[in-house]
């Protein structure tokens, strides 16, 4: 993923708690603006856990053919809708794309949870004759794939990455390798979680790691320590990846950066007292790079906010950069964990970061370890190079990316 | 009798608004394809028939009832049956 001929990422776009498209989540962020609140979509009342970032000011139906609509789970519409929105952010129009080496890569954490849940209330209460065709592919990891796909008519490889929050890096860094190969030209990717639903929640809750705290400016509070858990939160992003020649050839208006490097590991199995995978994803990803420790500007933190998970990722950071030794930020803290979308979105506003050269702050959380150099309250202007973006999904799964500046 | 405007209907209800035509325009000879619905689309408008209005259509007439015509004269010859 080295050299001038590794791809460029040419678009961006994003749906989040805090607001919905590049400029305005961007002003969002720096702002220090949450979008965690109490769970208002349905009455958590009775749930241990009330708060939650859905995705409240958006309506698909401003944006999608009406036949979409009863067909798509609303992760599905924020896909469809952000690729949209990425695409005419890198100035393409689909139509004149090559369509058989363009392909579609995202990750997918939990599916169509919401559309799921509604037709499994259909076939318990009335039986299967009132249970939505539709259902057969709503639910499916594969759905977005399949439906960005469709819906602009790109023919070339397409695949699903499934590793949790880990997965959104994962699927931008084969994108990456797939177009580096030559096998796609244009690549897709990103990922997308709409899961705040009642089933959603309560396959969510008996993990024992989301908040239970009612008050949503003290829900989410990563490296606290009053920190007590992760807030759920709804959409993801999507990243254009360009073959860096065609990119210059047409002439795209603005280069985000690249994917310098990339690297997964997963973690040792419990009890074996061998140390959790992270720090060695760190390395390799470096590595990858040909970047050291002391190149990197940034780290956008996993974040657990879950004690013993920020205690693992604050030694792993110290491992490798030394104490305090690189600004650490999360600004998921406005936006929840988004699982399939994290690693998509924590990119997207990570490139916003080198572009604008301005580190966005982590909210919340009032204070972090001495050993952690972590951006609080205010963004922090810096001159950006390189940032490095990690995540964790739970069962093991450790990623982490290098971006660069082109 | 299930009527062309209780199809629309149903349609709209089951598989979402055409984006290609005025369903309430003159569809009566217009396939389902050149409305813009596939085979799941017509799955789910035969389900919902089947529930709001008692109709049974088969499997097999998704593939042979191609325009808004032939599903009425099917449907009509069904429930008059």
């Amino acid at each position: 993923m080295t050299g001038t001929a590794s791809p460029w990422i040419t678009g961006l776009g994003v749906i989040a708690a805090n607001a919905s498209g590049k400029k305005a989540y961007w002003e969002s962020v720096l702002e220090g603006r949450s979008g965690l609140r109490t769970i208002s979509s349905f009455d958590a009342g009775g749930y241990p856990v009330r708060v939650a970032g859905e995705v409240l000011d958006f309506d698909a139906g401003q944006h999608l053919p009406r036949r979409l609509l009863p067909q798509t789970d609303r992760m599905t519409q924020h896909a469809l809708v952000a690729t949209d929105w990425a695409l005419a952010d890198a100035g393409l129009t689909p139509s004149e794309l090559d369509d058989c080496s363009t392909g579609v890569i995202t990750a997918s954490a939990s599916g169509g949870f919401e559309f799921g849940q509604r037709e499994l209330q259909k076939l318990w209460r009335t039986g299967p004759a009132e249970v939505s065709a539709y259902q057969s592919f709503a639910w499916f990891y594969a759905v977005n794939t399949g439906q960005i796909s469709i819906r602009n008519g790109f023919r070339g490889h397409s695949s699903v990455m499934v590793a949790e929050q880990a997965g959104g890096l994962d699927a931008a860094a084969e994108a990456v390798r797939l177009v580096a190969k030559g096998t796609l030209r244009t690549a897709i990717t990103g990922g997308f979680e709409a899961s705040v639903c009642p089933w959603g929640l309560v396959a969510q809750i008996p993990s024992g790691l989301l908040s239970t705290e009612e008050d949503p400016r003290r829900a989410y509070l990563p490296f606290d320590p009053d920190a007590a858990g992760w807030v759920p939160g709804e959409g993801g992003a999507t990243l254009v990846v360009e073959d860096a020649d065609r990119a210059r050839a047409r002439g795209a208006g603005r280069v985000y950066g690249r994917i310098a490097g990339h690297a997964s590991t997963f973690d040792p199995r419990p009890g074996l007292g061998r140390p959790p995978g992270l720090a060695r994803a760190i390395r390799l990803a470096l590595d990858e790079a040909r970047l050291s420790p002391e190149d990197v500007d940034v780290v956008f933190a996993d974040a657990a906010g879950v004690p013993e998970q920020d205690r693992a990722e604050v030694e792993a950071l110290a491992r490798v950069f030394g104490p305090a030794g690189v600004p650490v930020t999360a600004p998921k803290s406005m936006t929840g964990r988004l699982y399939a979308g994290g690693g998509a979105l924590d990119m997207a506003t990570a490139l916003l970061a080198l572009e604008h050269g301005v580190i966005p702050p982590t909210t919340g959380t009032a204070s972090a370890p001495p050993e952690l150099d972590l951006v609080l309250g205010q963004p922090r202007e810096t001159p950006l190079t390189t940032a490095l973006v990690v995540a964790r999904g739970t069962g093991g799964f450790n990623s982490a990316v290098v971006l660069s500046r082109v | 009798m299930l009527s062309l405007e209780q199809l629309v209907q149903a349609l709209r209800k089951s598989a979402g608004d055409s984006d290609v035509a005025d369903l309430d325009g003159d569809i009566l000879d217009l396939t389902y394809d050149d409305l813009g619905y596939d085979s799941l689309a017509l799955l789910e408008l035969f389900a919902t028939l089947k529930r709001d209005h008692g109709i049974e259509l088969s499997d097999d007439d998704i593939f042979e009832l191609k325009t808004p015509r032939a599903t009425l004269a099917a449907a009509n010859g069904k429930a008059a049956a």
